[in-house]
């Protein structure tokens, strides 16, 4: 190791293995075009037309083989894909970063739609286990039920259910709404660190365990909640933001949004405080 | 990681066999090493039918001691013996497999000092006894075990698998699910999850009369519930005790000649979708099962943390 008496501070931590991650992302000057109109730009992205439709029966096809079918529909410019028969299968969708409309006629597995950015996609029946999740940008509408860890660890979009979700929902999320119209169950908004969740009927145990930081707005009852998890004023600011979310999510446009209750972070937990460690168990 | 499977036909009888090995294929990916199947079929009701294991299966990938069928055929007899002193008439003998065997019997005494007696001969183990129940465990995937055993033809109203991905302990028969509720007929149970208060639970219950044949977690659940049951429990107020007795994360099954439950930890660690319909239910642990029998677009949920459901057949 170098001396690190003449470093300066940055480079001191990285000697140290401070910050020895490499961060990759849109945000980062490799993938980022300031040329273009958007400010938005992915390496070896498609411009595709909206207006371009076609449909891909996944039926008999593995996961892999309709997700590359998928790729290359969008090479050819088809802003547009309507996927038939997805059957339950998992990871259908998933790695796609870029505009796109992609339709689901039928329910998805697992990881459906996992780690995209900027897709526009209503998936007709169910999904499975982490949808969405990872998800950076654009807007996500599941019209039935959907499994657990729903939108886990979404940067950014919106994630819609219409129906109801399994537990965890939102779990270490980083920004973004998940809006869901039914019931949501145990540790929804599980160590979430910033953004939203909306969950307009009842939700189970340990609401917001250990959250970080964000907003989660219940509509009906709550099972309990978790640690560090606190009731806050709903603002005036909050019920429009309600208001105008629940319609644009096309759900619970006349739900009385008096009735939501405001959960945020207590910040009492270790990472915020310099509490004594009785105080500590205490916040706990 | 395992996958369960089960399904109710409420109305009719229908091809079970064939319907649940196309579910648990369908979650082969979840476990790979056994797969293991309860049938309830159609009988008259007027026999048990006892199936058993004189050893293991030494095949590919098994745990279990390389032995000669010789050795079995000595085991066979002296099960036929002690049979024979109970005053057991046979009925019925099919020898599936070297080690393997399916008895229909005519016997009206109590069942657990029976089982004792039988299990008395080494390495014998009784996988199931009942009068609708037909539990079938051995390793392979869904498709090779229902070749072995020809369970494609075996009709009946309600089933329960497992794919198995072992764990917590070997790849064996003794470890593959489904369990008997030992020494309640036509009881068994199938679990996905893992068990942390294992050895507690079981020395307490050793130490009551109740047998273990595995060192596998989730062959105490069915015992759990057959004690409980042996209380006077009914198979729902022990499946919601459960909840509490049992510490760790778990989806379980547990099916009778004329109900099927589930039940789901406080946590929901574990997955489940179910599907309901007047007069067919199915559920397992990922929604690919459920598809593998109803192609057709369904509306399926997953039951929330610390449920518990009986239907009755």
């Amino acid at each position: 190791m170098a001396s690190l008496k003449n470093l300066s501070k940055k480079s001191k931590s990285q000697s140290m293995g401070m910050h020895a991650e490499v961060l990759k992302g849109r945000t980062q000057q490799r993938f980022f075009d300031s040329e273009e109109a958007e400010n938005f730009y992915y390496f070896g992205n498609y411009d595709v037309d909206f207006n371009k439709r076609t449909e891909l029966d996944v039926k008999n096809m593995e996961a892999s083989q309709a997700n590359k079918k998928i790729d290359e529909l969008m090479s050819q410019g088809y802003g547009t894909i309507v996927i038939k028969n997805p059957q339950g299968k998992h990871s259908l969708g998933v790695g796609i970063l870029n505009k796109l409309n992609l339709i689901f006629e039928g329910s998805l597995g697992y990881f459906g739609v996992g780690s995209c950015d900027g897709l526009n996609v209503r998936i007709t029946g169910r999904v499975g286990w982490s949808c969405a999740q990872n998800l950076m940008a654009g807007k996500v509408v599941v019209e039935k039920n959907a499994g657990s860890s729903f939108g886990a660890a979404i940067r950014g979009g919106d994630l819609i259910c219409k129906g109801s979700v399994g537990a965890r929902t939102g779990i270490d999320m980083k920004g973004g709404t998940i809006i869901v119209g039914g019931d949501a169950g145990a540790f929804t908004g599980f160590m979430m660190q910033r953004g939203r969740i909306i969950v307009l009927g009842d939700v189970g145990i340990n609401l917001g365990d250990s959250m970080y930081d964000g907003t989660i707005f219940i509509g009906g009852k709550i099972g309990s909640f978790g640690s560090d998890a606190i009731e806050a004023e709903l603002t005036s600011i909050d019920k429009e933001w309600l208001k105008r979310k629940l319609k644009v999510a096309e759900i619970g446009e006349n739900f009385d949004v008096n009735k939501i209750k405001k959960i945020v972070a207590g910040k009492k937990l270790w990472n915020y405080d310099n509490l004594e460690p009785t105080e500590k168990k205490g916040a706990i | 990681m395992c996958g369960i499977a089960g399904l109710i036909h409420k109305d009719k009888s229908v091809n079970i066999g064939a319907e649940l090995q196309s579910m648990l294929q369908a979650l082969k990916h979840r476990g790979p090493d056994s797969t293991g199947y309860a049938l309830y079929g159609d009988t008259d009701g007027q026999n048990f039918i006892m199936r058993f294991i004189v050893g293991e299966n030494v095949g590919e990938g098994s745990n279990a001691v390389n032995e000669e069928t010789s050795v079995y055929d000595e085991r066979k007899k002296l099960v036929d013996k002690r049979l024979a002193d109970m005053g057991v008439t046979i009925i019925k003998e099919e020898r599936l497999t070297p080690y393997s065997l399916r008895y229909e019997i005519k016997y009206d005494k109590d069942l657990m000092a029976f089982s004792k007696k039988i299990e008395s001969v080494p390495m014998v183990e009784i996988l199931s006894i009942g009068k609708s129940l037909e539990l079938i465990k051995d390793i392979g995937d869904a498709k090779q075990v229902c070749d072995r055993y020809n369970l494609s033809k075996i009709k009946g109203t309600h089933a329960i698998g497992h794919a198995r991905m072992a764990t917590e302990s070997g790849v064996d028969i003794k470890s593959a699910h489904p369990f008997w509720g030992y020494p309640f007929s036509d009881v068994s149970v199938v679990h996905n999850g893992q068990l942390t208060n294992y050895w507690n639970n079981r020395r307490a219950l050793e130490n009551k009369g109740m047998r273990f044949m595995s060192e596998c977690d989730s062959e105490l659940i069915a015992v759990y519930l057959a004690e409980k049951m042996r209380k006077g429990a009914t198979l729902a107020e022990g499946m919601k005790d459960s909840l509490t007795g049992l510490d760790g994360v778990f989806t379980y099954f547990v099916a009778t000649k004329d109900s099927l439950g589930m039940a789901k930890d406080t946590m929901a660690a574990k997955p489940l979708v179910l599907y309901e319909s007047d007069n067919l239910i199915a559920m397992g642990s990922e929604e690919i099962a459920i598809r593998a029998i109803l192609p057709q677009e369904i509306d399926t949920y997953d039951p929330y943390e610390g449920e518990v459901k009986v239907w009755q057949v």
